[in-house]
């Protein structure tokens, strides 16, 4: 018996152990990101164009836009069809459409990103002929989609059965009660999906890399190829200056501030749902 | 639109006004199927050209010639399913392990907060693994781990060969830290849903927590764990920038993992944009499609898996 009662000791003390060692690099990372990032992270940085290759200074103005507004697009067009999606398979969830619907978004969510931009250059970069921010919203809008579309429809799950009831005793259509009872109240849990979506959106490299490829100038129009804060990590980690590195550990840093803070906001919103 | 205006004025008139936002739904909702089997026909028709000049071959062939216009898939399968596999034999285990530790060990305060640091661990940007893949852990692969695993293990074919620091370790390493939170989220879940009563029960009859563990709690919670460490399978397959720089981008095979490689993702990232032959570009079009059957594959397997959850949904 004490034998049985040491071994468990240790080895739930082991699940300790590993526990530790799976955080230890994650804590390595973040410290590294946060020391080398914190240098190089200024106010020019922010506002200047690169330099050319070889020089020092300059910053990665054009892909901090770059990759706002590309996420812009990709909200614009992936988060109406998610959320339209969610409610159709949260409400009309019966219907054989609304089983092929979420059996579609578990695909499409674990295709891998790479695949996705090869298929958004056969729809879009093929026929316009060149590389362009369109077609990386719209590559991270893909990705978007579905994961809103999933997390959506849990947030409307959520809404008790009695609010839809009471609504249509009231005599409100479902189209009245869809509006005016519950997506205003499922509006925590559905926020908390877009910025989900968002966020696992913002760090995509590979698909851009197929898509809006990278520019080093400015650049706010959707069919010119644009640059993006993961493009530019890569292009300048793989890079042979010291100068490159620095950069591209400022633009990690700022990458994750942009994440994680929306993974933040995420947690705060839809824990808050959860309480009220 | 008439039906939907007079039912705001008099008696509603549910049948109509329900079935034009019913429809609208329907319609946007289809988008996405239609863009998934799009993916799909995509890449087989894209594909066609090189399925048509290689055939099966494709998948076994070993020379990748760009200037002879000589395709083969192999390396980058070998080098997509061995990093796959290296990060699953370290994933699973110690992510089984850390959900233990959240469920079963930590109060509730401490799951909370370590809960979260996992997650974060999704949430890295690949690249940002990549970057510090490559300044951090190559050299310390290359000067530290990989000469200490030669010089111990160097017995084990897996364990031969120069240390380059880039390589199958190198990229495993860090594909395995990307696709632990989805073992350890989805094992986590699985084991919450155990009811306390259970583990009361087991203890009760004299067991030990960890007796609890092994003999109440993972069975009970098997199938979220299999669906979480195909989902991670899923993941590491398709897994693109991370690996790409840190795998030393080379079209070979070798059972060691201290040698350089490449992956289906890896080249179909660095050489889609630069193809210059229609036949270059269906090849590159194909490895696609393979990589997208693999991940395809497994993750209708982890969700059949994991469909007790989703099914009451």
């Amino acid at each position: 018996m004490r034998r049985r009662r040491y071994l468990s000791r240790l080895l739930l003390a082991a699940t300790g152990v590993c526990t530790l060692a799976v955080l230890t690099p994650l804590v390595m990372i973040l410290y590294r990101v946060a020391r080398e990032g914190a240098g190089a992270l200024n106010w020019t940085f922010l506002t200047h164009l690169p330099t050319p290759p070889g020089e020092s200074g300059g910053g990665m103005g054009n892909a901090v836009v770059g990759t706002l507004e590309m996420l812009a697009v990709a909200l614009a067009v992936g988060l109406p069809l998610g959320l339209a999606g969610a409610l159709y398979t949260a409400e009309l969830g019966r219907e054989r459409l609304a089983g092929v619907v979420r059996f579609a978004a578990d695909v499409l969510t674990g295709v891998p990103t790479i695949v996705t931009g090869l298929f958004v250059y056969a729809l879009v970069v093929v026929p316009m002929r060149r590389f362009s921010a369109l077609a990386g919203g719209l590559a991270l809008a893909m990705i978007l989609l579905p994961i809103t579309l999933r997390a959506g429809e849990e947030a409307l799950r959520a809404v008790p059965a009695s609010y839809r009831e009471a609504a249509l005793a009231l005599g409100a259509s479902r189209g009245r009660m869809w509006r005016g009872v519950l997506l205003p109240a499922a509006r925590r849990g559905l926020i908390a999906a877009a910025l989900l979506g968002v966020m696992r959106t913002a760090g995509e490299t590979a698909p851009l890399l197929l898509t809006s490829l990278n520019n080093s100038q400015w650049n706010l129009r959707l069919g010119r190829p644009m640059a993006s804060l993961t493009v530019q990590i890569y292009t300048y980690a793989t890079g042979p200056y010291d100068d490159w590195h620095q950069q591209a550990w400022a633009a990690a840093l700022l990458l994750l501030l942009l994440v994680g803070g929306l993974a933040v906001v995420a947690r705060w919103w839809s824990g808050r749902g959860e309480a009220a | 639109m008439q039906a939907g205006a007079a039912a705001r004025r008099e008696r509603p008139k549910r049948r109509e006004g329900d079935a034009g936002s019913g429809w609208l739904l329907r319609g946007l909702a289809a988008v996405v199927p239609l863009l998934t089997l799009g993916v799909g026909a995509q890449l087989y028709w894209g594909s066609a050209a090189a399925r048509r000049a290689f055939g099966w071959g494709f998948l076994t062939g070993s020379t990748w010639d760009p200037v002879f216009e000589h395709f083969g898939a192999w390396p980058f399968l070998f080098g997509t399913l061995f990093t796959t596999a290296v990060a699953l034999v370290l994933a699973a285990p110690l992510g089984v392990a850390v959900a233990i530790f959240l469920s079963e060990v930590a109060p509730r305060r401490v799951r909370v907060w370590l809960g979260g640091l996992v997650e974060l661990l999704a949430v890295v940007p690949s690249v940002v693994y990549g970057l510090w893949g490559m300044v951090v852990l190559v050299p310390w692969l290359r000067q530290t781990l990989e000469p200490w695993l030669g010089a111990h293990l160097g017995w084990l074919p897996l364990f031969q060969g120069p240390a380059y620091g880039v390589g199958f370790l190198a990229a495993g390493l860090v594909l395995a830290l990307m696709v632990l939170p989805f073992v350890v989220s989805m094992a986590l879940e699985a084991m919450r849903a155990v009811p306390v009563a259970q583990r009361e029960a087991g203890l009760a009859l004299g067991a030990t927590r960890w007796e609890v563990v092994q003999h109440i709690v993972l069975p009970a919670a098997r199938g979220g764990i299999g669906g979480g460490v195909l989902l991670a399978v899923g993941r590491a397959l398709g897994e693109t920038m991370a690996v790409t720089m840190l795998i030393g981008n080379r079209p070979a095979v070798s059972a060691s993992l201290f040698a350089p490689g490449y992956t289906l993702a890896s080249i179909i990232a660095n050489e889609f944009t630069e193809a210059t032959s229609a036949l270059y570009t269906a090849s590159l079009v194909e490895l696609g499609l393979i990589l997208f059957g693999l991940t395809l594959v497994v993750n209708l397997a982890a969700r059949m898996l994991l469909k007790p959850r989703g099914a009451a949904a």
